[in-house]
C-alpha cells in the first residue's frame, strides 16, 4: 500500500527533486511534497505530516531537522535511517549517493527499501546527468574558442580554415597540449598584440 | 562520494566542520605534524554534524571533529541506533557566548538590572518572558547549533539558573552557524549561543550584542573532541598513536602565541573555513585553547558531565548502564599511551566535586542521577 505513505523530499535543486518525485511517483507514491527552502520548517512540517524525509547530504539543514525530531511535540519523531544495523549496505550507498532518509519509527523494512532505492538510483542518475551536462558545457565553451582562434589565425596568415585547425592542432601535439588550450594562447596573443 | 577509501596503511580520513576549532587537523596537516608521524592525513570539509556522524558510521570517515557531546549520544544510542565510538583527545575549549538582538538588548537593558552580569540579565530575559506571557505574545526564539552540543546544554544551564524553563518558556530551535547572524538580522530568532567567530561578527555588523562568553557557565571540558568507532581505533592502534601525536603537537603549535597570525592565515584558506582571517585572529584572541598544556581533554568527568545535561534536558533516561557508557566513550588513556606517559587514572574517576558557576548545586561525576534530581527540585 505504497500510496499510503507521506514523503516529504527537501532539495534545494529543483530538478533533482523533479526527478526523484517521478520516480517515487511512479512506483505508486502519489503523496509527495516538495520544499526547496527550509525557511518556518518546523509548522511546514507539522501541516504536512510525513512518515518518510528525503533530504540531501549537501543540505546544512539536516542538523536543524535533527533538533527538531529530537524534541518537537509538534511533529511525528522520524529518526535518522540507521534504525537497523543489518542495512548497512543500504545505508552506505546512500551516504554514496548524497541522500539521507529519515523514517517515522515502527514503519516495517520492506515498506521502507523500495523506496529509498529509487532514492538513491535517481540520486545517482541525476549525479551522471550533472557530470554529462558539464562535460558538454566544456567541450562548447573549448569549441567556441577553438573557432576564434582559428578566425584570428586565418585572418592574419591569409590561410583557409583547415590549414588553421591544423596548425592548431599541430602545435598542441608538439606542445602535448590540448587544442582549446593553445587556441587560448592564440587569443591571449592577438589581445595583447592587438 | 565513492572516492573515499577507508584507510589502507598510513591515510587517514577526517571530516571536520568548517570552525576554529578544527585548528589541530588543519595544522597537523599543513605544519607536516602529520607527515613527520608517518601518517598521510585527508581532511574532509562538511556542512553538517549529522553529515559527519552518518560518514563515521559507514567508514568514510575514520576519525572526526565532533562536538563533544555526539560520540556520548551515538554511543547511547539517541536518535539513532547505538554505535560504539570513542573520544581519545579533545580539540578545543572555549569560544561560545550567548548573543541578543538589538531590540532584546535594549529590552533587557530597560528592566534597569545589570546585564553585565549573566546571572542578572537571564533574571531580566525572565522577566520580559513573564511580561510577554501576560500580554499572550509568542515566546521568545533562541538557536544554538546541535541538540548534542556545549552550546545547547550551556544555553540550557544559564536560562534554568535563572528561573527560567529551556522547555516550556522560550522555543529552542538548531541553525546552522553561518546562518546566525542573518537570523538574528531577520528578526527569526532573538538571541542565539554559538562559537566563534559569529558572536564577534554579529557585535560588528551592529546585529547583536554579546551578553557573555559561556565560560561563565561551565568553563572546563572541551567543545569538540575526535571522534573515531572503536573497531577503527582496535585494528589501527599505531596509526591512532602516530595521530595523537601529531594533533598533540599540533595543539601546542597552534596555542604558541607567535603563531596565531599564521595559524588565522591558514584557517582562513578557502578549502578550511573560507572567511576572512582577521575575523579568525579576533575569534583567537576571545581566549579559545587547543593544547593539553592549556587543559583542553578529554576527561571522563567532562563526558559525565555532558550525559547529566543530556538527563537533565530530558534526551535520555539515568541508568547505571549508561553512566558507564558515557566513562567508557572518552579514552583519554589512548592519548597517554601515545605519548609515551604513564596512563593516570586508568578507570577511576576523579570525586572531586566541582560546582558549576551559576549555581549551588555541587555536580559529583559519581552520582549523575542525584545531581539532575538536585537541580529539579
Amino acid at each position: 500500500m505504497a500510496e499510503d505513505l507521506k514523503i516529504l523530499v527537501i532539495d534545494e535543486n529543483p530538478v533533482r527533486a523533479a526527478i526523484l518525485k517521478e520516480g517515487l511517483g511512479d512506483a505508486g507514491h502519489l503523496r509527495i511534497e516538495w520544499i526547496a527552502d527550509t525557511g518556518n520548517l518546523l509548522e511546514r512540517i507539522a501541516v504536512l505530516d510525513p512518515d518518510v524525509v528525503l533530504i540531501d547530504l549537501e543540505n546544512p539543514n539536516r542538523d536543524v531537522l535533527e533538533q527538531m525530531f529530537l524534541v518537537s511535540r509538534e511533529v511525528k519523531r522520524p529518526i535518522a535511517m540507521f534504525v537497523d544495523q543489518s542495512d548497512t549496505a543500504m545505508i552506505t550507498a546512500s551516504v554514496d549517493a548524497g541522500v539521507s532518509a529519515y523514517i517515522v519509527d515502527g514503519l516495517k523494512k520492506e515498506r521502507i527499501k523500495p523506496i529509498l532505492d529509487m532514492t538513491i538510483s535517481r540520486f545517482n542518475a541525476f549525479s551522471r546527468l550533472q557530470k554529462e551536462l558539464n562535460q558538454t558545457k566544456e567541450q562548447l565553451e573549448e569549441r567556441k574558442v577553438i573557432d576564434r582562434a582559428k578566425a584570428i589565425l586565418m585572418r592574419q596568415k591569409n590561410i583557409a580554415e583547415d590549414e588553421a585547425y591544423a596548425l592548431l592542432r599541430r602545435n598542441a601535439m608538439n606542445q602535448n597540449k590540448k587544442i582549446a588550450e593553445v587556441a587560448a594562447s592564440v587569443i591571449t596573443a592577438a589581445e595583447l598584440l592587438s | 562520494m565513492s572516492t573515499f577509501k577507508s584507510s589502507s596503511s598510513d591515510i587517514i580520513q577526517a571530516g571536520f566542520i568548517p570552525l576554529i576549532d578544527c585548528a589541530p587537523l588543519v595544522i597537523a596537516k599543513e605544519k607536516g605534524f602529520a607527515k613527520q608521524e608517518g601518517i598521510n592525513l585527508k581532511l574532509n570539509r562538511e556542512v553538517s554534524w549529522a553529515n559527519i556522524r552518518d560518514r563515521l558510521n559507514v567508514g568514510q570517515f575514520d576519525v572526526a571533529h565532533m562536538l563533544a557531546g555526539m560520540p556520548i549520544a551515538a554511543n547511547l544510542g539517541i536518535g539513532q541506533i547505538k554505535t560504539h565510538q570513542i573520544a581519545p583527545i579533545a580539540l578545543g575549549r572555549g569560544g561560545n557566548a550567548v548573543t541578543v538582538s538589538k531590540p532584546l538588548y535594549s529590552a533587557l537593558n530597560e528592566t534597569g538590572r545589570n546585564i553585565q552580569d549573566a546571572l542578572a540579565a537571564g533574571q531580566a530575559l525572565r522577566k520580559i518572558l513573564e511580561d510577554r506571557r501576560d500580554k499572550g505574545q509568542d515566546p521568545l526564539t533562541f538557536a544554538m547549533v546541535f541538540p548534542f552540543s556545549n552550546h545547547n546544554y550551556q544555553l540550557c544551564h544559564w536560562l534554568a539558573a535563572s528561573g527560567i524553563d529551556p522547555a516550556n518558556d522560550l522555543r529552542l530551535i538548531v541553525i546552522p552557524p553561518p546562518f546566525m547572524v542573518q537570523s538574528l538580522e531577520a528578526g527569526q530568532i532573538d538571541g542565539f549561543c554559538v562559537g566563534e567567530p559569529w558572536n564577534s561578527l554579529a557585535a560588528k555588523q551592529k546585529v547583536g550584542e554579546v551578553l557573555f562568553p559561556t565560560a561563565k557557565v561551565w568553563p572546563r571540558g572541551p567543545e569538540k573532541v575526535l571522534g573515531m568507532q572503536r573497531d577503527w581505533a582496535e585494528t589501527n592502534s599505531a596509526p591512532l598513536s602516530a595521530l595523537l601525536r601529531a594533533l598533540d603537537l599540533a595543539a601546542t603549535w597552534s596555542d604558541d602565541g607567535k603563531n596565531r597570525l599564521e595559524l588565522s592565515r591558514i584557517l582562513a584558506r578557502k578549502d578550511y573555513l573560507g572567511v576572512d582571517s582577521n575575523q579568525i585572529l579576533a575569534a583567537l584572541q576571545t581566549g579559545m585553547k587547543f593544547s593539553r598544556g592549556n587543559g583542553v581533554e578529554a576527561r571522563q568527568e567532562d563526558a559525565l558531565w555532558l550525559y547529566a545535561q543530556m538527563v537533565r534536558w530530558g534526551q535520555i533516561s539515568p541508568s547505571t548502564e549508561a553512566w558507564s557508557i558515557t566513562c567508557e566513550t572518552y579514552r583519554p588513556d589512548l592519548l597517554s599511551t601515545a605519548l609515551g606517559e604513564h596512563p593516570k587514572n586508568t578507570g577511576g574517576i576523579n570525586r572531586n566535586l566541582i560546582t558549576p558557576p551559576l549555581s549551588d548545586i555541587p555536580f559529583d561525576p559519581q552520582d549523575v542521577e542525584g545531581y539532575v534530581l538536585a537541580c529539579q527540585r
